[in-house]
Protein backbone atom coordinates (compact mmCIF):
# COMPACT_ATOMS: atom_id res chain seq x y z
CA UNK A 1 0.00 0.00 0.00
CA UNK A 2 0.84 3.27 -0.75
CA UNK A 3 -0.21 6.37 1.66
CA UNK A 4 -0.02 9.95 2.45
CA UNK A 5 0.55 10.47 6.02
CA UNK A 6 -0.83 13.65 7.48
CA UNK A 7 0.94 14.00 11.23
CA UNK A 8 0.45 16.58 13.55
CA UNK A 9 4.28 17.71 14.59
CA UNK A 10 5.01 19.94 17.48
CA UNK A 11 8.45 20.68 19.45
CA UNK A 12 7.38 20.67 22.45
CA UNK A 13 4.54 21.81 25.06
CA UNK A 14 5.52 25.13 24.61
CA UNK A 15 5.68 25.36 20.80
CA UNK A 16 3.43 25.73 18.32
CA UNK A 17 2.55 22.96 16.19
CA UNK A 18 1.64 22.37 12.24
CA UNK A 19 0.53 19.11 10.22
CA UNK A 20 3.17 17.82 8.28
CA UNK A 21 2.99 15.31 5.11
CA UNK A 22 4.78 12.22 4.87
CA UNK A 23 4.59 9.44 1.85
CA UNK A 24 4.94 5.73 2.55
CA UNK A 25 5.05 3.31 0.07
CA UNK A 26 4.98 -0.60 0.97
CA UNK A 27 3.03 -0.98 3.08
CA UNK A 28 1.11 -4.39 3.92
CA UNK A 29 -2.36 -4.70 4.40
CA UNK A 30 -1.85 -7.28 7.38
CA UNK A 31 0.52 -4.65 9.54
CA UNK A 32 -0.69 -3.06 12.65
CA UNK A 33 -1.11 0.59 12.37
CA UNK A 34 1.75 1.00 15.12
CA UNK A 35 3.53 -1.28 13.04
CA UNK A 36 3.01 1.13 10.14
CA UNK A 37 4.25 4.04 11.80
CA UNK A 38 7.62 2.40 13.02
CA UNK A 39 8.07 1.46 9.70
CA UNK A 40 8.03 5.55 8.38
CA UNK A 41 10.05 6.17 11.73
CA UNK A 42 12.70 4.13 10.30
CA UNK A 43 12.28 5.37 7.08
CA UNK A 44 12.86 8.95 8.35
CA UNK A 45 15.81 7.67 10.41
CA UNK A 46 17.42 6.11 7.05
CA UNK A 47 17.14 8.87 4.65
CA UNK A 48 18.25 11.86 7.65
CA UNK A 49 21.25 10.94 9.43
CA UNK A 50 21.34 13.74 11.53
CA UNK A 51 18.60 15.78 11.07
CA UNK A 52 18.38 19.76 11.90
CA UNK A 53 14.84 20.32 10.78
CA UNK A 54 12.80 18.68 13.93
CA UNK A 55 10.10 17.62 11.28
CA UNK A 56 12.46 14.84 9.65
CA UNK A 57 13.15 13.58 13.18
CA UNK A 58 10.95 10.31 13.72
CA UNK A 59 7.32 11.30 15.35
CA UNK A 60 6.90 10.36 18.81
CA UNK A 61 3.61 8.75 19.94
CA UNK A 62 2.44 6.56 22.93
CA UNK A 63 2.27 2.81 22.81
CA UNK A 64 3.18 -0.05 25.29
CA UNK A 65 1.74 -3.46 25.32
CA UNK A 66 0.34 -3.57 22.04
CA UNK A 67 -2.13 -5.71 22.46
CA UNK A 68 -4.87 -3.49 23.41
CA UNK A 69 -4.88 -3.55 27.22
CA UNK A 70 -2.28 -1.10 28.41
CA UNK A 71 -4.45 1.72 26.62
CA UNK A 72 -1.45 4.37 25.98
CA UNK A 73 -1.65 4.44 21.69
CA UNK A 74 -4.00 6.78 21.70
CA UNK A 75 -4.07 8.78 18.28
CA UNK A 76 -6.64 10.41 16.58
CA UNK A 77 -6.69 8.82 13.43
CA UNK A 78 -9.30 10.16 10.42
CA UNK A 79 -11.41 12.25 12.40
CA UNK A 80 -11.66 9.24 15.27
CA UNK A 81 -9.98 8.21 17.89
CA UNK A 82 -8.16 4.60 17.48
CA UNK A 83 -9.11 4.97 13.66
CA UNK A 84 -11.76 3.44 11.57
CA UNK A 85 -12.85 0.20 13.18
CA UNK A 86 -15.02 -0.25 16.63
CA UNK A 87 -14.33 -1.42 19.98
CA UNK A 88 -10.14 -1.41 19.08
CA UNK A 89 -7.34 0.23 20.17
CA UNK A 90 -4.76 2.02 18.23
CA UNK A 91 -2.56 -1.22 18.20
CA UNK A 92 -5.26 -3.11 17.41
CA UNK A 93 -5.89 -1.49 13.83
CA UNK A 94 -4.79 -3.00 10.99
CA UNK A 95 -4.00 -1.39 7.70
CA UNK A 96 -6.39 -3.65 5.57
CA UNK A 97 -8.93 -0.58 7.18
CA UNK A 98 -7.17 1.51 4.62
CA UNK A 99 -7.11 1.98 0.97
CA UNK A 100 -3.98 2.10 -1.14
CA UNK A 101 -3.67 6.02 -2.31
CA UNK A 102 -5.63 6.92 1.34
CA UNK A 103 -4.46 10.16 2.61
CA UNK A 104 -4.67 9.44 6.78
CA UNK A 105 -4.99 12.47 8.99
CA UNK A 106 -2.93 11.90 12.62
CA UNK A 107 -3.99 14.09 15.26
CA UNK A 108 -2.72 13.96 19.30
CA UNK A 109 -5.86 13.61 21.74
CA UNK A 110 -7.29 17.42 22.10
CA UNK A 111 -7.73 18.40 25.23
CA UNK A 112 -7.10 21.36 27.83
CA UNK A 113 -6.98 18.51 30.92
CA UNK A 114 -4.93 16.43 28.11
CA UNK A 115 -1.80 18.80 27.59
CA UNK A 116 0.67 18.07 24.02
CA UNK A 117 4.15 17.13 25.55
CA UNK A 118 5.67 16.12 22.11
CA UNK A 119 3.92 15.53 18.39
CA UNK A 120 1.22 13.05 19.03
CA UNK A 121 2.15 12.37 22.96
CA UNK A 122 -0.39 14.09 25.47
CA UNK A 123 0.02 13.82 29.25
CA UNK A 124 -3.33 12.30 30.41
CA UNK A 125 -2.05 12.14 34.42
CA UNK A 126 -5.01 14.25 34.95
CA UNK A 127 -6.61 11.10 34.78
CA UNK A 128 -4.07 9.28 37.72
CA UNK A 129 -5.37 12.37 39.60
CA UNK A 130 -8.79 11.58 39.44
CA UNK A 131 -7.93 7.92 40.30
CA UNK A 132 -5.87 9.10 43.53
CA UNK A 133 -9.20 11.29 44.44
CA UNK A 134 -10.97 8.57 45.36
CA UNK A 135 -10.55 5.30 42.94
CA UNK A 136 -9.76 2.86 45.40
CA UNK A 137 -10.75 0.98 48.34
CA UNK A 138 -9.03 0.91 51.22
CA UNK A 139 -8.31 -2.24 53.06
CA UNK A 140 -7.16 -3.46 55.88
CA UNK A 141 -4.19 -5.53 56.64
CA UNK A 142 -4.43 -8.90 58.17
CA UNK A 143 -4.88 -12.64 57.51
CA UNK A 144 -6.21 -13.07 54.28
CA UNK A 145 -9.92 -13.88 54.22
CA UNK A 146 -11.97 -17.17 53.02
CA UNK A 147 -12.67 -16.75 48.81
CA UNK A 148 -16.45 -16.08 48.31
CA UNK A 149 -16.97 -14.98 51.52
CA UNK A 150 -18.75 -12.41 50.56
CA UNK A 151 -21.91 -13.01 48.88
CA UNK A 152 -21.66 -10.81 45.63
CA UNK A 153 -24.91 -10.73 43.11
CA UNK A 154 -23.62 -12.11 39.60
CA UNK A 155 -25.26 -9.56 37.87
CA UNK A 156 -23.45 -6.90 39.50
CA UNK A 157 -20.28 -8.88 39.16
CA UNK A 158 -20.64 -9.12 35.55
CA UNK A 159 -21.48 -5.16 35.51
CA UNK A 160 -18.99 -4.45 37.79
CA UNK A 161 -16.47 -6.48 35.71
CA UNK A 162 -17.76 -4.47 32.23
CA UNK A 163 -17.02 -1.25 34.20
CA UNK A 164 -13.41 -2.54 34.84
CA UNK A 165 -12.77 -3.03 31.59
CA UNK A 166 -11.71 0.44 30.99
CA UNK A 167 -8.17 0.90 30.47
CA UNK A 168 -7.99 4.54 30.74
CA UNK A 169 -7.07 5.55 27.50
CA UNK A 170 -8.94 8.71 27.25
CA UNK A 171 -10.98 8.11 24.10
CA UNK A 172 -14.05 8.88 25.77
CA UNK A 173 -12.44 12.43 26.27
CA UNK A 174 -11.61 13.00 22.80
CA UNK A 175 -14.47 11.53 21.00
CA UNK A 176 -16.55 14.19 23.48
CA UNK A 177 -17.57 17.17 21.61
CA UNK A 178 -17.11 18.82 25.26
CA UNK A 179 -13.55 16.84 25.97
CA UNK A 180 -15.64 15.17 29.22
CA UNK A 181 -14.32 12.46 31.04
CA UNK A 182 -17.58 11.55 32.20
CA UNK A 183 -17.07 8.00 30.90
CA UNK A 184 -13.70 6.81 32.37
CA UNK A 185 -14.48 8.68 36.09
CA UNK A 186 -18.42 6.71 35.82
CA UNK A 187 -17.01 3.47 34.78
CA UNK A 188 -14.15 3.85 37.47
CA UNK A 189 -17.20 4.87 40.46
CA UNK A 190 -19.41 2.19 39.00
CA UNK A 191 -17.02 -0.51 39.59
CA UNK A 192 -16.15 0.03 43.00
CA UNK A 193 -19.61 1.26 43.72
CA UNK A 194 -21.12 -2.04 42.80
CA UNK A 195 -19.53 -4.29 44.94
CA UNK A 196 -19.94 -4.36 48.42
CA UNK A 197 -15.78 -3.93 49.36
CA UNK A 198 -16.25 -0.64 47.75
CA UNK A 199 -19.88 0.15 48.13
CA UNK A 200 -18.49 1.32 52.07
CA UNK A 201 -16.69 4.40 50.62
CA UNK A 202 -19.14 5.14 47.53
CA UNK A 203 -20.58 7.83 48.60
CA UNK A 204 -17.63 9.90 49.32
CA UNK A 205 -15.56 8.48 46.23
CA UNK A 206 -17.95 10.33 43.63
CA UNK A 207 -18.09 13.40 45.00
CA UNK A 208 -14.25 14.05 45.02
CA UNK A 209 -13.87 12.19 42.07
CA UNK A 210 -16.52 14.24 40.58
CA UNK A 211 -14.64 17.71 42.25
CA UNK A 212 -11.27 16.67 40.41
CA UNK A 213 -12.57 15.93 37.00
CA UNK A 214 -14.27 19.59 37.16
CA UNK A 215 -11.05 21.14 38.14
CA UNK A 216 -9.22 18.96 35.84
CA UNK A 217 -10.51 21.18 33.12
CA UNK A 218 -12.49 18.09 31.52
CA UNK A 219 -16.19 19.43 30.28
CA UNK A 220 -19.71 18.48 30.94
CA UNK A 221 -21.59 15.39 29.61
CA UNK A 222 -24.23 16.85 27.09
CA UNK A 223 -25.38 12.69 26.67
CA UNK A 224 -23.94 12.84 22.83
CA UNK A 225 -22.99 9.32 23.77
CA UNK A 226 -19.41 9.68 21.84
CA UNK A 227 -18.20 8.81 24.14
CA UNK A 228 -19.71 4.52 24.13
CA UNK A 229 -19.21 4.75 20.47
CA UNK A 230 -15.46 5.01 20.62
CA UNK A 231 -14.85 3.32 23.67
CA UNK A 232 -12.44 0.82 23.29
CA UNK A 233 -13.95 -1.80 25.62
CA UNK A 234 -16.95 -0.74 25.24
CA UNK A 235 -17.67 0.33 28.61
CA UNK A 236 -21.79 1.49 28.36
CA UNK A 237 -22.98 4.73 29.06
CA UNK A 238 -25.35 3.37 31.82
CA UNK A 239 -22.22 3.95 33.99
CA UNK A 240 -22.61 7.49 33.71
CA UNK A 241 -26.78 7.18 34.74
CA UNK A 242 -25.25 5.03 37.90
CA UNK A 243 -22.73 7.67 38.88
CA UNK A 244 -25.32 10.70 38.01
CA UNK A 245 -27.73 8.55 40.41
CA UNK A 246 -25.01 8.23 43.20
CA UNK A 247 -23.95 11.74 43.40
CA UNK A 248 -27.45 13.10 43.72
CA UNK A 249 -27.86 10.38 46.52
CA UNK A 250 -24.64 11.56 47.66
CA UNK A 251 -25.28 14.98 47.96
CA UNK A 252 -28.95 15.19 48.88
CA UNK A 253 -29.52 11.78 51.38
CA UNK A 254 -26.40 11.05 53.05
CA UNK A 255 -25.60 12.73 56.38
CA UNK A 256 -23.64 15.35 56.57
CA UNK A 257 -20.44 13.48 58.60
CA UNK A 258 -19.28 15.12 61.43
CA UNK A 259 -16.22 14.18 63.65
CA UNK A 260 -17.30 12.45 66.97
CA UNK A 261 -15.25 12.62 69.54
CA UNK A 262 -15.16 9.55 72.19
CA UNK A 263 -16.38 10.38 75.52
CA UNK A 264 -18.17 13.72 74.40
CA UNK B 1 -27.89 32.37 43.80
CA UNK B 2 -26.26 32.61 40.34
CA UNK B 3 -22.73 32.76 41.77
CA UNK B 4 -23.55 29.48 44.34
CA UNK B 5 -24.86 27.87 40.87
CA UNK B 6 -21.40 28.74 39.42
CA UNK B 7 -19.80 27.31 41.91
CA UNK B 8 -21.93 23.40 41.97
CA UNK B 9 -20.69 20.49 40.18
CA UNK B 10 -20.86 19.77 36.97
CA UNK B 11 -23.33 17.35 37.54
CA UNK B 12 -25.63 19.17 40.09
CA UNK B 13 -25.80 22.11 37.35
CA UNK B 14 -26.75 19.14 34.67
CA UNK B 15 -29.42 17.91 37.06
CA UNK B 16 -30.63 21.31 37.87
CA UNK B 17 -30.94 22.08 34.08
CA UNK B 18 -32.88 19.10 33.63
CA UNK B 19 -35.41 19.48 36.84
CA UNK B 20 -36.14 23.14 35.33
CA UNK B 21 -36.09 21.48 31.91
CA UNK B 22 -38.43 18.79 32.65
CA UNK B 23 -40.62 21.13 34.09
CA UNK B 24 -41.06 23.57 30.79
CA UNK B 25 -41.66 20.59 29.12
CA UNK B 26 -44.77 19.84 31.09
CA UNK B 27 -45.85 23.20 30.65
CA UNK B 28 -45.24 22.78 26.96
CA UNK B 29 -48.61 20.42 27.21
CA UNK B 30 -50.79 22.33 29.13
CA UNK B 31 -49.72 26.10 27.14
CA UNK B 32 -50.56 23.23 23.46
CA UNK B 33 -53.51 22.09 25.09
CA UNK B 34 -55.01 25.88 25.39
CA UNK B 35 -53.90 26.87 22.23
CA UNK B 36 -55.72 24.17 20.63
CA UNK B 37 -58.42 25.26 22.08
CA UNK B 38 -58.90 28.55 19.41
CA UNK B 39 -59.40 26.26 16.75
CA UNK B 40 -62.76 25.23 18.17
CA UNK B 41 -64.99 27.04 16.46
CA UNK B 42 -67.12 29.14 18.89
CA UNK B 43 -65.81 32.74 18.53
CA UNK B 44 -62.71 31.63 20.72
CA UNK B 45 -65.24 30.97 23.41
CA UNK B 46 -63.09 28.08 24.77
CA UNK B 47 -59.91 29.72 23.71
CA UNK B 48 -61.24 33.16 26.05
CA UNK B 49 -61.96 31.06 28.86
CA UNK B 50 -58.59 29.69 29.35
CA UNK B 51 -56.53 32.46 28.95
CA UNK B 52 -59.19 34.11 31.33
CA UNK B 53 -58.66 31.44 33.34
CA UNK B 54 -54.61 31.17 33.05
CA UNK B 55 -54.92 34.97 33.38
CA UNK B 56 -56.65 35.62 36.93
CA UNK B 57 -56.22 31.84 38.53
CA UNK B 58 -54.15 32.14 42.04
CA UNK B 59 -52.20 28.87 41.75
CA UNK B 60 -51.14 29.41 38.11
CA UNK B 61 -49.73 32.63 39.20
CA UNK B 62 -47.59 31.07 41.66
CA UNK B 63 -46.62 28.70 39.07
CA UNK B 64 -45.65 31.78 36.55
CA UNK B 65 -43.51 32.38 38.50
CA UNK B 66 -41.40 29.30 39.13
CA UNK B 67 -42.08 28.78 35.24
CA UNK B 68 -40.25 31.98 34.38
CA UNK B 69 -37.47 31.04 37.49
CA UNK B 70 -37.30 27.91 35.86
CA UNK B 71 -36.72 28.94 32.66
CA UNK B 72 -34.07 31.66 33.48
CA UNK B 73 -32.27 29.28 35.37
CA UNK B 74 -32.21 26.19 32.49
CA UNK B 75 -31.10 28.94 29.79
CA UNK B 76 -28.47 30.16 32.50
CA UNK B 77 -27.05 26.60 32.97
CA UNK B 78 -27.36 25.79 29.52
CA UNK B 79 -24.84 28.89 28.78
CA UNK B 80 -22.55 28.39 31.78
CA UNK B 81 -21.82 24.75 30.59
CA UNK B 82 -21.75 25.12 26.96
CA UNK B 83 -19.35 28.24 27.82
CA UNK B 84 -17.57 25.26 30.33
CA UNK B 85 -17.64 22.75 27.51
CA UNK B 86 -15.97 24.75 24.39
CA UNK B 87 -13.39 26.45 26.69
CA UNK B 88 -12.55 22.15 27.35
CA UNK B 89 -11.18 22.11 24.24
CA UNK B 90 -9.35 24.96 23.13
CA UNK B 91 -7.31 23.48 20.16
CA UNK B 92 -9.85 21.82 17.84
CA UNK B 93 -9.70 18.66 15.70
CA UNK B 94 -8.56 19.11 12.18
CA UNK B 95 -10.96 16.48 10.60
CA UNK B 96 -13.91 17.25 12.53
CA UNK B 97 -15.36 14.15 15.00
CA UNK B 98 -16.53 11.33 12.91
CA UNK B 99 -17.82 9.53 15.94
CA UNK B 100 -21.81 8.54 15.87
CA UNK B 101 -23.21 10.72 18.22
CA UNK B 102 -26.78 11.83 18.61
CA UNK B 103 -27.03 14.26 16.37
CA UNK B 104 -28.99 16.86 17.61
CA UNK B 105 -27.18 16.87 20.97
CA UNK B 106 -24.60 18.77 19.35
CA UNK B 107 -26.49 21.98 18.32
CA UNK B 108 -28.77 22.17 21.94
CA UNK B 109 -27.30 25.71 22.69
CA UNK B 110 -28.19 26.62 18.76
CA UNK B 111 -31.60 25.24 18.85
CA UNK B 112 -32.34 26.31 22.87
CA UNK B 113 -31.21 30.17 21.38
CA UNK B 114 -33.60 29.86 18.99
CA UNK B 115 -36.44 28.68 20.88
CA UNK B 116 -35.25 31.64 22.93
CA UNK B 117 -35.50 34.45 19.79
CA UNK B 118 -38.95 32.64 19.80
CA UNK B 119 -39.62 33.50 23.12
CA UNK B 120 -38.56 36.93 22.99
CA UNK B 121 -40.79 37.53 19.77
CA UNK B 122 -44.19 35.83 21.96
CA UNK B 123 -43.32 37.78 24.76
CA UNK B 124 -43.35 41.03 22.58
CA UNK B 125 -46.75 39.95 20.94
CA UNK B 126 -48.68 38.69 24.01
CA UNK B 127 -47.35 39.08 27.36
CA UNK B 128 -45.98 42.29 27.47
CA UNK B 129 -49.14 43.75 25.66
CA UNK B 130 -51.36 42.02 28.80
CA UNK B 131 -48.69 43.87 31.03
CA UNK B 132 -49.46 47.02 29.10
CA UNK B 133 -45.14 47.56 28.58
CA UNK B 134 -46.03 47.10 24.58
CA UNK B 135 -49.20 48.78 23.09
CA UNK B 136 -52.23 46.35 21.43
CA UNK B 137 -50.86 45.83 18.06
CA UNK B 138 -53.15 48.25 15.39
CA UNK B 139 -55.56 46.77 13.40
CA UNK B 140 -55.61 43.54 15.37
CA UNK B 141 -59.21 43.92 16.23
CA UNK B 142 -58.67 43.15 19.54
CA UNK B 143 -60.91 45.13 22.49
CA UNK B 144 -58.42 44.69 25.34
CA UNK B 145 -55.14 43.84 25.92
CA UNK B 146 -56.14 40.26 26.96
CA UNK B 147 -57.92 39.62 24.20
CA UNK B 148 -55.90 37.12 22.68
CA UNK B 149 -58.09 35.52 20.61
CA UNK B 150 -57.87 38.79 18.57
CA UNK B 151 -54.43 39.59 18.31
CA UNK B 152 -53.45 35.45 17.53
CA UNK B 153 -55.76 35.36 14.35
CA UNK B 154 -54.61 39.09 13.39
CA UNK B 155 -50.98 37.29 13.42
CA UNK B 156 -50.99 34.29 12.46
CA UNK B 157 -52.94 36.00 8.80
CA UNK B 158 -49.68 37.73 8.24
CA UNK B 159 -48.05 34.58 6.00
CA UNK B 160 -44.06 35.75 7.44
CA UNK B 161 -44.96 35.69 10.76
CA UNK B 162 -47.18 32.19 10.11
CA UNK B 163 -43.77 31.14 8.66
CA UNK B 164 -41.20 31.99 11.10
CA UNK B 165 -43.12 30.48 13.79
CA UNK B 166 -43.39 26.88 12.38
CA UNK B 167 -39.84 26.98 11.62
CA UNK B 168 -39.27 28.13 15.00
CA UNK B 169 -41.22 25.44 16.71
CA UNK B 170 -39.99 23.03 14.33
CA UNK B 171 -36.74 23.73 15.89
CA UNK B 172 -38.14 23.47 19.29
CA UNK B 173 -39.05 19.91 18.38
CA UNK B 174 -35.18 19.23 17.82
CA UNK B 175 -34.74 20.56 21.11
CA UNK B 176 -37.00 18.82 22.61
CA UNK B 177 -36.34 15.56 21.09
CA UNK B 178 -32.66 15.09 22.29
CA UNK B 179 -33.76 16.93 25.76
CA UNK B 180 -36.11 14.40 27.09
CA UNK B 181 -34.29 11.12 26.81
CA UNK B 182 -30.89 13.35 27.91
CA UNK B 183 -33.07 14.43 31.05
CA UNK B 184 -33.47 10.71 31.98
CA UNK B 185 -29.86 10.11 31.78
CA UNK B 186 -28.80 13.27 33.53
CA UNK B 187 -31.29 11.93 36.53
CA UNK B 188 -29.75 8.87 36.76
CA UNK B 189 -32.58 7.12 34.94
CA UNK B 190 -30.59 4.87 32.73
CA UNK B 191 -32.44 1.04 32.36
CA UNK B 192 -32.44 -1.46 29.16
CA UNK B 193 -35.68 -2.60 29.76
CA UNK B 194 -36.55 1.55 29.73
CA UNK B 195 -34.73 3.25 27.12
CA UNK B 196 -36.00 2.11 24.36
CA UNK B 197 -39.57 3.63 25.94
CA UNK B 198 -37.90 6.67 27.23
CA UNK B 199 -36.75 7.41 23.53
CA UNK B 200 -39.84 6.76 22.26
CA UNK B 201 -42.04 8.63 24.57
CA UNK B 202 -39.78 11.85 23.65
CA UNK B 203 -39.86 11.49 20.07
CA UNK B 204 -43.31 11.29 20.27
CA UNK B 205 -43.52 14.19 22.96
CA UNK B 206 -41.67 16.30 20.20
CA UNK B 207 -43.72 15.51 17.21
CA UNK B 208 -46.78 16.52 19.34
CA UNK B 209 -45.41 19.94 19.96
CA UNK B 210 -44.20 20.26 16.33
CA UNK B 211 -47.37 19.43 15.25
CA UNK B 212 -49.91 20.74 18.02
CA UNK B 213 -48.52 24.19 17.71
CA UNK B 214 -47.65 24.63 13.76
CA UNK B 215 -51.34 23.21 13.24
CA UNK B 216 -52.79 26.29 14.66
CA UNK B 217 -51.06 28.98 11.92
CA UNK B 218 -51.20 26.26 9.00
CA UNK B 219 -55.14 26.46 9.71
CA UNK B 220 -55.33 30.02 9.59
CA UNK B 221 -53.23 30.65 6.59
CA UNK B 222 -54.73 27.95 4.60
CA UNK B 223 -58.14 27.61 5.88
CA UNK B 224 -59.41 30.77 8.03
CA UNK B 225 -62.32 32.99 6.46
CA UNK B 226 -62.90 36.04 8.71
C1 LIG C 1 -39.64 25.62 26.36
C2 LIG C 1 -38.39 25.64 26.24
C3 LIG C 1 -37.39 24.57 26.65
C4 LIG C 1 -37.56 23.29 27.09
C5 LIG C 1 -38.86 22.55 27.31
C6 LIG C 1 -36.24 22.73 27.32
C7 LIG C 1 -35.99 21.47 27.80
C8 LIG C 1 -34.73 20.94 27.95
C9 LIG C 1 -34.43 19.68 28.59
C10 LIG C 1 -35.44 18.72 29.23
C11 LIG C 1 -33.08 19.49 28.49
C12 LIG C 1 -32.33 18.26 28.95
C13 LIG C 1 -31.44 18.49 30.11
C14 LIG C 1 -30.38 17.45 30.17
O1 LIG C 1 -29.66 17.25 29.20
O2 LIG C 1 -30.24 16.82 31.20
C15 LIG C 1 -32.53 20.62 27.82
C16 LIG C 1 -31.19 20.80 27.52
C17 LIG C 1 -30.63 21.99 27.06
N1 LIG C 1 -31.29 23.19 26.89
FE1 LIG C 1 -33.29 23.42 26.93
N2 LIG C 1 -35.30 23.68 26.98
C18 LIG C 1 -35.97 24.82 26.60
C19 LIG C 1 -35.42 26.04 26.25
C20 LIG C 1 -34.06 26.30 26.20
C21 LIG C 1 -33.51 27.60 25.94
C22 LIG C 1 -34.30 28.89 25.73
C23 LIG C 1 -32.16 27.45 25.94
C24 LIG C 1 -31.24 28.62 25.69
C25 LIG C 1 -30.00 28.69 25.84
C26 LIG C 1 -31.85 26.04 26.20
C27 LIG C 1 -30.60 25.46 26.25
C28 LIG C 1 -30.35 24.13 26.50
C29 LIG C 1 -29.06 23.51 26.41
C30 LIG C 1 -27.74 24.18 26.03
C31 LIG C 1 -29.23 22.15 26.75
C32 LIG C 1 -28.17 21.06 26.76
C33 LIG C 1 -27.43 21.06 28.05
C34 LIG C 1 -26.50 19.90 28.14
O3 LIG C 1 -26.84 18.81 27.69
O4 LIG C 1 -25.41 20.08 28.69
N3 LIG C 1 -33.05 25.37 26.36
N4 LIG C 1 -33.54 21.50 27.50
S1 LIG D 1 -0.31 -0.10 23.04
FE1 LIG D 1 -1.31 -0.90 24.79
S2 LIG D 1 -3.39 -0.63 24.21
FE2 LIG D 1 -2.36 -0.10 22.39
Amino acid sequence: MDLTLKIWRQKNAKTKGEFVTYQISGISPDCSFLEMLDQMNEKLIRENDEPVDFRKCPVSFDHDCREGICGMCGLFINGRPHGPDEAITTCQLHMRKFKDGDTIVIEPWRSRAFPIIKDLLVDRSAFDKIIQAGGYVNVNTGGVPDANSILIKKNNAELAMDAAACIGCGACVAACANASAMLFVSAKVSQLALLPQGKVESKERVQKMVRTMDKLGFGNCSNTYACEFECPKSVNRSNIARMNLEFIIAKTCTEKETVRIAGV
Amino acid sequence: MSTSLLTYSSITKKIIMACAGLFLVLFLLVHLGINLCILRNDNGDWFKAASHFMGTNYIIKIFEIVLFGGWIIHIFTGVVLTLKNWASRPVGYYKSNKSNTSFFSKYMIWTGLIVFTFMAIHFMNFYFVKLGIVPIPQGSGAESKEDFYRMVIALFQTPLYSIIYIVLIISLGFHLYHAFQSAFQTLGINHNKYNSTIKMVGLIYSLIVCIGFSIIPFYFLCFYKG
